[in-house]
C-alpha cells in the first residue's frame, strides 16, 4: 500500500512544478521564441529560396555558349512593311506581334525552338548599338515562351533589332570551380584532423599516466627529496636547455659538410649502443661497486651527450636530404618537403626534450640522494638538511609562481613579485619542515594528479573554436593554426579519457608484477600498457572522428579547411555553393563515423 | 628465515582491524598453510610479508633483513626473491604466455631494458625450461588468455618460479580450480618445495588438501592467529575455534 502523500510533500511539488513554470517562461523570454516570425510570407519565401538553393549543391556545370537570336523590328510602323525575315522550321526564331508598332506601345514577343528551360534577357538595340533591356525570357519545356514587353520610345525610320540571348550547355557536364575548391578544402580538412589528432595523442598519452589516479596517488616522497627537486628541477631544466645549445653548436662544425654530417650520424649511434652495453648491464644480481657504478654513471652522460648530438645530425641530415629530393622527385617533391620539415621539427623539439630530460635526471637524482640523506639516520643533521632545503624550496617556488605572475600581468615591481614571494614561501617551507617528522613523506603523486587534472579540465572547457583564435594570431590564419588548436584540446580531452582506462584496468597484473619485484617504470610497461593498448587505440581513433567533425567548422575562426570556405559562401549568399560545402563534410563524417566504428570493432 | 613479529594492519578510512598482532616464524623448506574464515586476514598477511600491503605496525624479517624498513631499491631485491602466486592468476591476459612468465625476472633485468621489452637470451631459455616443468612448454607463445584455468595457474607458478624464488606466497592458488586441477596444482608447488627447497605459505580453503599437503598450519580468525601446528592437529574443538561455532566439516 502506498503512503500516502503528505501535505508538505504536495506543497512542495506544487512549487517545484511552479518554479520549473517559471523557468521555461524566462528561457522562452530569453531565447526571444517568437512564431510570428515563422509566419511571415516574406520570410517563408526566403526560407523556400535558400531550401532551393541548397538541394541543389553546386558541384557539376556545362560550359556554356551565348545563343543570340534577333528580329529586325520597325518602330514606328514604316509606310510599307518589308515582309518578316523567312524562318527555318527547326531553328530558334523571334516573332512580334503586331509586326510593328508604335514606340512606347506593348508588344507581344515569342519565341520558337528555343533551348528548353533557359532564361535570358530580351533587348531592343537602336542603330546606335545601345542595348536596351525590355524583358526577361523563360523558355518553357518544348523551348517556347511568350512575353509582353513595351517598346522604348526610340523611333527611327530604318530597322532596328530586338535580340534574344541566351545561354546553353555544351558538352558534358564537369565538375565546377566550387566542386574543385571544396575537393582541395576537405583533403586539407581530413588532414588537419589527422595531424592534429597525432600531435595531441602523442602529447595525451604519456600525460594520461600523470592523470590516473591509480598509478600518481601511491607515489610518496620523503621531504628533503622533495625540496630538492623542487630546488635541482628548473637547474636540470637550464641545464638541459644549455648542452643541447652547446650540442646545435657542436654539430654546426659537422653538418656543415654532407660526408662528414653522413658519417658521424653513422658512426655516433655505434658509440652510443656499445656505451648503453657497457653502462647498462642487462642483469645484475650483486649490488656494484661504487667505482664501477661512478664509471658507468660517465660513460652515460657521454652517451646522452651523443645521443643529443646524433639527433642534431639526424635532423641536419634529413633537412638537407629532404630540401635536395624536392626537386628530382618533381610531383612527390612534397615527401622532400616533409622529410626536412620533419628535420626542422626535430631541430626545434630538441631543446625543449634534453631540457625536460635534465629535469626528469636531475629530479631522478634529488629523489635518491634525498632517501639518502633521510636513511642517513642522524636526526638533528635531518632536521637541519630539511630545514635548509625547505626553506630554499619554499623560496624558489614561490618566486617562480611570482615570476609567472609578473610575465602575465606585467607588475614590473620586484619587491611584490620575487622579494615578498620568496619571504613567505621560506617561511612557509620552515614551517612546513618544522611542523613534519624528519622523514616524512609528502604526497607527491597526489599533487602532480591533482594539478594535471585541474589542468586538463580547465583545457577541455576551453572550445577549440576559442583556442583558435589564440592560435591563429600566433602562427597566422589557415590550416595550421587550426592543427594546434584542435591537438590541444585533443591533448585535455584524450589525456583525461585515457587516464580513466588506466584507472580501469584490472589490478591484479599490476600486483603480481609488483611482487616480482619491478620497479614502478617496468609495473607500467608490463602490467598497465598491455591492458589499455585496445582501449587507447579505440579512443585515438574516436577522436579522430571528433576532430576531423571539428575541423571542418574551426575555419570559421580562422583554423583553415573547409570551414573557411564555408562560412565565406554563406557570407556572400552563395548557397548552392555552400551546399556543396556542406555535403562534402556529410559524406565525410559519415564515413569516418563509419570507419572508426569498423576499425574500433577490429582492435577490441 | 621469515619471521613476523607483533604484525598489525588497519585499513585506514574504515578502521578495520584486519591484522591483530600477528607473530611466528617459518623456518627455510617448510610447507605452511594459512587457513582461517573469508575475511580472517589471510591476504593480508601474505601482502604484508613483501609489503604490498603495508603493515601498520611490527616487523618482518626475511632471511634477517628489515622488510618493513627497506627502501625501494632493498625492498626490490627482497621482493625479486619471494615469488608470488595467485588465486586469479593475475595474469597480462593480452600479452603472450612467455612475456607473463619472463615477467618474474623483471626484479633482476635494467629496468631502462624494459622500456624496449628486452629480457636477457639466458632468461627466455629459462623461461620456456619453467613452462617445461610446469607442464605447458607448448603454450609459450600462446596470449595467455587462450589458456584454461589451470594452464594459466601453471603460467602464474612459471612466473614466480623464474625469480629464483627462496619462498613462494600462494594467496588461495586453487581456489579458483576445480578439484582435479587444484591437486595437480598443488602437486606443482609440493614439488617446487621439496626439490628445490623453496619455503611455502599458502593459504588454503579446503581441510583435505592442508592435510595433504602442508607441514604446517597457521589459522587466523579475525586478524589473530588461532591456531599454530601441524595438521593432525586439527580436531573438532580446534576446528570450531577456527572457523566459528556454527561451521560443519565437509570432505
Amino acid at each position: 500500500m502506498p503512503k500516502k502523500r503528505s501535505l508538505l510533500q504536495s506543497i512542495l511539488l506544487g512549487a517545484a512544478i511552479l518554479a520549473a513554470m517559471v523557468i521555461y517562461a524566462y528561457g522562452f523570454q530569453v531565447t526571444k521564441f517568437n512564431l510570428d516570425e515563422t509566419k511571415d510570407p516574406r520570410r517563408q519565401t526566403q526560407l523556400t529560396r535558400i531550401l532551393r538553393a541548397l538541394a541543389r549543391p553546386d558541384i557539376f556545370e556545362y560550359d556554356k555558349e551565348e545563343y543570340i537570336i534577333s528580329l529586325p523590328v520597325f518602330t514606328p510602323c514604316p509606310a510599307n512593311l518589308p515582309a518578316a525575315p523567312a524562318v527555318e522550321p527547326d531553328a530558334p526564331y523571334l516573332v512580334m506581334t503586331p509586326a510593328c508598332a508604335e514606340p512606347g506601345s506593348m508588344v507581344t514577343v515569342e519565341g520558337f525552338n528555343f533551348e528548353p528551360n533557359t532564361t535570358g534577357p530580351l533587348n531592343f538595340i537602336p542603330p546606335s548599338g545601345v542595348s536596351l533591356q525590355i524583358g526577361n525570357i523563360e523558355t518553357d519545356a518544348h523551348g517556347h515562351f511568350v512575353l509582353s514587353a513595351r517598346l522604348p520610345k526610340r523611333p527611327d525610320t530604318v530597322a532596328q533589332e530586338l535580340r534574344a540571348i541566351t545561354r546553353r550547355n555544351v558538352g558534358v557536364p564537369h565538375f565546377s570551380k566550387n566542386a574543385i575548391e571544396t575537393w582541395d578544402k576537405i583533403i586539407e580538412t581530413v588532414f588537419l584532423a589527422l595531424l592534429a589528432t597525432t600531435l595531441g595523442v602523442l602529447i595525451a598519452v604519456p600525460a594520461s599516466f600523470l592523470a590516473a589516479r591509480n598509478i600518481m596517488v601511491p607515489i610518496t616522497s620523503p621531504l628533503t627529496s622533495v625540496a630538492l627537486s623542487i630546488l635541482l628541477i628548473p637547474l636540470g631544466l637550464v641545464a638541459g636547455w644549455t648542452v643541447s645549445d652547446w650540442m646545435r653548436h657542436a654539430s654546426t662544425a659537422l653538418t656543415a659538410n654532407l660526408w662528414v654530417n653522413l658519417v658521424t650520424a653513422l658512426v655516433v649511434p655505434v658509440l652510443i649502443w656499445f656505451g648503453v652495453r657497457w653502462a647498462l648491464p642487462s642483469e645484475e644480481i650483486e649490488k656494484p661497486k661504487t667505482t664501477l657504478r661512478i664509471a658507468r654513471l660517465t660513460v652515460l652522460v657521454f652517451v646522452a651527450l651523443l645521443t643529443v648530438l646524433e639527433l642534431y645530425l639526424v635532423s641536419g641530415m634529413s633537412i638537407r636530404l629532404g630540401n635536395a629530393l624536392v626537386q628530382p622527385l618533381g610531383k612527390l617533391g612534397f615527401l622532400g618537403k616533409f622529410f626536412s620539415n620533419l628535420g626542422d621539427l626535430l631541430d626545434y623539439a630538441i631543446n625543449l626534450l634534453v631540457a625536460i630530460a635534465g629535469a626528469g635526471l636531475l629530479g631522478d637524482l634529488a629523489s635518491k640522494f634525498g632517501q639518502r640523506i633521510v636513511d642517513y639516520k642522524n636526526h638533528l643533521v635531518n632536521r637541519i638538511i630539511n630545514a635548509v632545503l625547505g626553506t630554499a624550496a619554499g623560496a624558489t617556488l614561490f618566486a617562480l609562481i611570482g615570476a609567472g605572475v609578473n610575465w602575465l600581468y606585467q607588475f614590473d615591481n620586484p619587491t611584490y613579485t620575487l622579494v615578498i614571494p620568496a619571504i613567505v614561501g621560506a617561511l612557509i617551507g620552515l614551517i612546513t619542515t618544522a611542523a613534519l617528522s624528519r622523514n616524512a613523506t609528502l604526497p607527491i603523486g597526489f599533487v602532480i594528479y591533482t594539478l594535471t587534472r585541474t589542468l586538463f579540465n580547465g583545457l577541455r572547457s576551453i572550445e577549440s573554436l576559442v583556442m583558435v583564435i589564440v592560435f591563429a594570431v600566433w602562427v597566422g590564419i589557415g590550416p595550421f593554426a587550426g592543427v594546434l588548436a584542435l591537438a590541444l584540446h585533443t591533448i585535455a580531452s584524450n589525456a583525461k579519457l585515457y587516464s580513466e582506462q588506466v584507472e580501469g584496468i584490472m589490478a591484479g597484473p599490476l600486483e603480481a608484477i609488483t611482487a616480482t619485484g619491478a620497479n614502478r617504470l617496468q609495473t607500467i610497461i608490463y602490467a598497465v600498457i598491455p591492458q589499455i593498448i585496445p582501449p587507447y587505440i579505440s579512443y585515438t581513433m574516436y577522436r579522430w572522428d571528433i576532430n576531423v567533425r571539428m575541423s571542418t567548422i574551426i575555419g570559421f575562426a580562422g583554423g583553415g579547411g573547409i570551414g573557411f570556405l564555408l562560412q565565406q559562401n554563406i557570407n556572400l549568399l552563395n548557397y548552392r555553393a555552400a551546399s556543396t560545402q556542406m555535403l562534402a563534410i556529410a559524406i565525410v563524417v559519415a564515413t569516418m563515423d563509419y570507419l572508426s566504428a569498423k576499425m574500433r570493432e577490429k582492435v577490441i | 628465515m621469515l619471521t613476523i613479529q607483533h604484525v598489525t594492519k588497519v585499513y585506514s578510512p574504515a578502521n578495520v582491524k584486519a591484522l591483530d598482532d600477528v607473530s611466528f616464524e617459518v623456518s627455510r623448506g617448510q610447507f605452511v598453510a594459512v587457513i582461517g574464515l573469508s575475511g580472517s586476514g589471510k591476504s593480508t598477511l601474505l601482502r604484508c610479508i613483501n609489503r604490498l600491503v603495508e603493515p601498520t605496525s611490527g616487523r618482518i624479517l626475511f632471511d634477517g633483513q628489515d622488510v618493513t624498513a627497506a627502501n625501494a631499491e632493498e625492498l626490490r631485491r627482497i621482493r625479486r626473491k619471494i615469488g608470488m602466486v595467485f588465486q586469479h592468476f593475475n595474469l597480462v591476459y593480452r600479452s603472450p604466455v612467455i612475456t607473463n612468465v619472463l615477467a618474474g625476472r623483471l626484479g633482476y633485468v635494467n629496468p631502462a631494458w624494459s622500456l624496449v621489452n628486452r629480457f636477457p637470451q639466458a632468461d627466455v631459455q629459462k623461461a620456456l625450461q619453467q613452462l617445461e616443468r610446469v607442464g605447458i612448454g607448448d603454450k609459450a607463445y600462446h596470449r595467455a588468455d587462450a589458456l584454461s584455468g589451470g594452464q594459466q595457474q601453471r603460467v602464474g607458478i612459471a612466473r614466480a618460479l623464474m625469480q629464483d624464488p627462496e619462498l613462494i606466497l600462494a594467496d588461495e592458488p586453487v581456489a579458483s580450480l576445480d578439484p582435479v586441477l587444484a591437486h595437480s596444482a598443488m602437486q606443482i608447488l609440493e614439488k617446487i618445495n621439496q626439490e628445490d627447497g623453496v619455503t611455502v605459505l599458502c593459504s588454503l580453503h579446503f581441510l583435505d588438501l592442508v592435510h595433504r599437503y602442508a607441514h604446517r598450519v597457521i589459522a587466523l580468525n579475525a586478524g589473530r592467529v588461532v591456531f599454530d601446528g601441524a595438521p593432525e592437529e586439527i580436531d573438532d574443538v580446534r576446528f570450531k575455534e577456527i572457523y566459528g561455532q556454527e561451521a560443519e566439516r565437509v570432505g
